[in-house]
């Protein structure tokens, strides 16, 4: 797996910077383990059947199935992102865990600060921005599973309007958006996209009626970036089309889910293990997509006619290949303002600052 | 109209679970006792509500299950504050929490289990059908009023409320009316919890209720304590999400923080008109609310 190493000057600063302040913890090298090694799972929600937690525990499954004897997994799951993270990640490193994954970004503190008191043990933080010598980050890049999945949604609209449920104007959320109506009108130049913002992660009230909302507004493809179901179910409800997000929703809408733009961490976690194991683990960043199998798409619902899901597998492809970016100029804001020319991407670190919406989306970004 | 109508049937649906607990709470701190725990009987009364609807036990023993459950956590609350002369306060912010808790380790093997949900009843032609739980509500809005202003029970119960010593001294008993009182407001909790996990968003997931119950329970002090404001409250409280959204998506640059944030606001301007105003509008108050009382003191 290819690993990308995105801001690897403000890494680098953040390593020295680490250094100085505390030099032993930096040079120390990471020891082999002895096995089994003991590894433990920080989940910011219950396990359930689906969603962000679901899909980091697929992981940890898998992690198992590879490892076998030479590894012990253990998790504890809804750790709400304050003196609980602390104390549960400080819980696992002190009990031998030699590895332990925080899979919410309000670990980002905790975590760094267990580190430092367990210099030997490794971290790896789920969508933070802060290294250490034994903390790795690592994400995934949503983003080119939902412009795919735009493509669909603009194939499959007969009013040519797709709704998007989002929960906080955060750049990772906003880039999932733009992608979405990029990949929509890359098929429909006219398509629309309307956007509803919950102002919760995870609220299935909320997240209906933004849902009702949006079908009322002739929105007649549904998607979300919010953590419960409830977006697939009211689209079913409605006879309405749905694309999930994180797990695979189609039993909670069998005839409106379309797909879903899925999470997968089994073959990064997988690197992980092995690399500990082996000890030549090290501090990392790492955004995977489509490439390295961290994002994709879930099996499309046979109403998806075959000459939508052939572009969608090219496009696929192509974003693969790098032959395509979804971000790619000329890319112009929602005013017309010109974000970047023909024959330029957007980079990494833009990507990561993505403060406005791009053309053909309906609405104000809150402030 | 045809604009409107959707606007108007989904605001009746978010609407609603505050109608059922906040008429419950109502009536309970008309009779004196003050439950903080209206979030935590709602849970309780969902999770239960779910695990029988979707064990086979269909809708109607579902939600059967949903107020039983809402009155099971309102007794423990009733023996706690009137047997053990407990702080109610304090009882009643410790069953919110109970209950997320209990609610999250029944529900565990339900997580995201989905139902079918409540299929309505087509009143007219060309009206969007019409929800039991919507009508509910509406039924059981008009038996408050009556209860409360048109009968001796009611008149009772909110002489109780105001003066339990004096109550007590004509012969009534206090604490058997308290205990109604309690137990009505749970099974009305546990009944909007039975509506938001089997009808308004048919599954099961840690916290389902989202925070409403304590939206009620503000929706209570808002109203001043009378049901027809209670239910005009809860109408605004449901509009304002359902107007933002709509404005959200047609595109206005009204900013969503600041609508989700009306309907508390509107409750601290309700207080502290209460508080300043005092003479006008603490005369609905129940006089005893929150205190403790023993028929020998």
């Amino acid at each position: 797996m290819n690993i990308d190493r995105r801001t690897l000057l403000k890494g680098a600063a953040a390593a020295a910077g680490l250094a100085a302040l505390s030099p032993l913890h930096a040079l120390a090298a990471i020891p082999k383990p002895t096995l089994p090694l003991k590894i433990g799972f920080v989940y910011v929600s219950p396990i359930g059947d689906a969603g962000w937690t679901y899909q980091h525990d697929l992981g940890r499954k898998a992690v198992e199935e590879s490892f076998g004897d030479k590894v012990q997994t253990k998790y504890v799951e809804s750790v709400s992102e304050g003196a609980d993270a602390e104390r549960v990640i400080r819980d696992f490193a002190a009990n031998g865990h030699q590895l332990v994954f925080a899979t919410s970004f309000g670990y980002m503190n905790p975590t760094l600060k267990v580190a430092r008191a367990f210099p030997k043990t490794v971290f790896e933080h789920a969508t933070g921005y802060k290294q250490a010598a034994n903390v790795g980050i690592y994400a995934a890049r949503y983003y080119e599973a939902r412009y795919l999945a735009g493509i669909i949604a603009a194939k499959m609209s007969t009013t040519g309007t797709a709704g998007y449920i989002a929960a906080f104007p955060i750049p990772e959320v906003v880039m999932g958006i733009n992608a979405f109506v990029r990949g929509m009108r890359s098929v429909n130049p006219d398509a629309q996209l309307k956007v509803v913002w919950v102002n919760a992660w995870f609220d299935p009230g909320k997240e209906r009626e933004a849902a009702l909302t949006l079908a009322a507004q002739n929105a007649d493809v549904l998607t979300h970036h919010t953590d419960s179901t409830a977006v697939v179910q009211a689209a079913e409800e409605k006879g309405l089309y749905a694309i999930g997000y994180h797990s695979d929703m189609s039993k909670y809408g069998p005839k409106a889910h379309l797909t879903a733009a899925t999470h997968h961490w089994e073959g990064f976690y997988r690197k992980v293990v092995q690399d500990v194991i082996d000890g030549s683990w090290e501090s990392s960043n790492v955004w995977g997509g489509l490439k390295d199998g961290m994002v994709d798409l879930a099996p499309l619902n046979p109403v998806v006619p075959g000459d939508v899901a052939a572009l969608v597998a090219q496009k696929k492809q192509e974003i693969i290949d790098g032959k395509l970016h979804p971000f790619a100029g000329p890319l112009f804001d929602q005013d017309g303002r010109q974000v970047i020319g023909a024959g330029a991407s957007l980079t990494d670190e833009e990507l990561l600052k993505m403060n406005y919406y791009v053309e053909g989306i309906v609405g104000k970004l809150p402030k | 109209m045809n604009d409107w109508l959707p606007i108007l049937a989904t605001t009746l649906a978010a609407a609603t679970p505050l109608i059922f607990a906040g008429l419950g709470e109502l009536v309970t701190e008309r009779a004196g006792v003050l439950n903080l725990g209206v979030e935590g009987m709602m849970l309780i009364g969902a999770v239960s509500a779910f695990a029988v609807a979707s064990s086979g036990g269909g809708l109607l023993l579902g939600t059967l299950a949903g107020i039983g459950a809402g009155m099971a956590a309102s007794a423990l609350f009733a023996l706690l504050v009137l047997h053990c002369l407990a702080n109610q306060m304090a009882t009643g912010l410790a069953l919110a929490l109970f209950g997320v808790g209990l609610s999250a380790f029944i529900g565990r093997d339900y997580v995201s289990h989905v139902l079918d949900g409540v299929s309505g009843y087509t009143l007219l032609d060309g009206l969007p059908p019409l929800d039991p739980f919507i009508v509910g509500s509406l039924g059981l809005f008009a038996l408050v009023q009556w209860f409360l202003y048109r009968s001796r029970g009611g008149l009772v119960l909110r002489a109780v409320g105001e003066s339990p010593s004096t109550a007590h001294a004509l012969g009534y008993p206090v604490r058997l009316i308290r205990w109604a009182a309690i137990l009505f407001g749970g099974a009305c909790s546990g009944l909007a919890g039975a509506y938001l996990a089997t009808d308004y968003t048919p599954m099961w997931v840690e916290g389902l209720s989202a925070g409403r119950g304590w939206i009620a329970l503000a929706l209570v002090v808002f109203a001043t304590w009378k049901p027809a404001r209670l239910l005009a409250g809860a109408y605004l409280f449901g509009g304002v999400t359902i107007l933002q959204f709509h404005g959200q998506a047609l595109g206005l640059a009204v900013p969503s923080q600041f609508m989700s944030m009306l309907p508390y606001l509107a409750t601290i301007v309700v207080l502290t008109l209460i508080s300043r105003r005092g003479h006008a509008i603490r005369l609905n108050a129940p006089a005893s609310l929150g205190q403790v009382w023993h028929p020998d003191s």
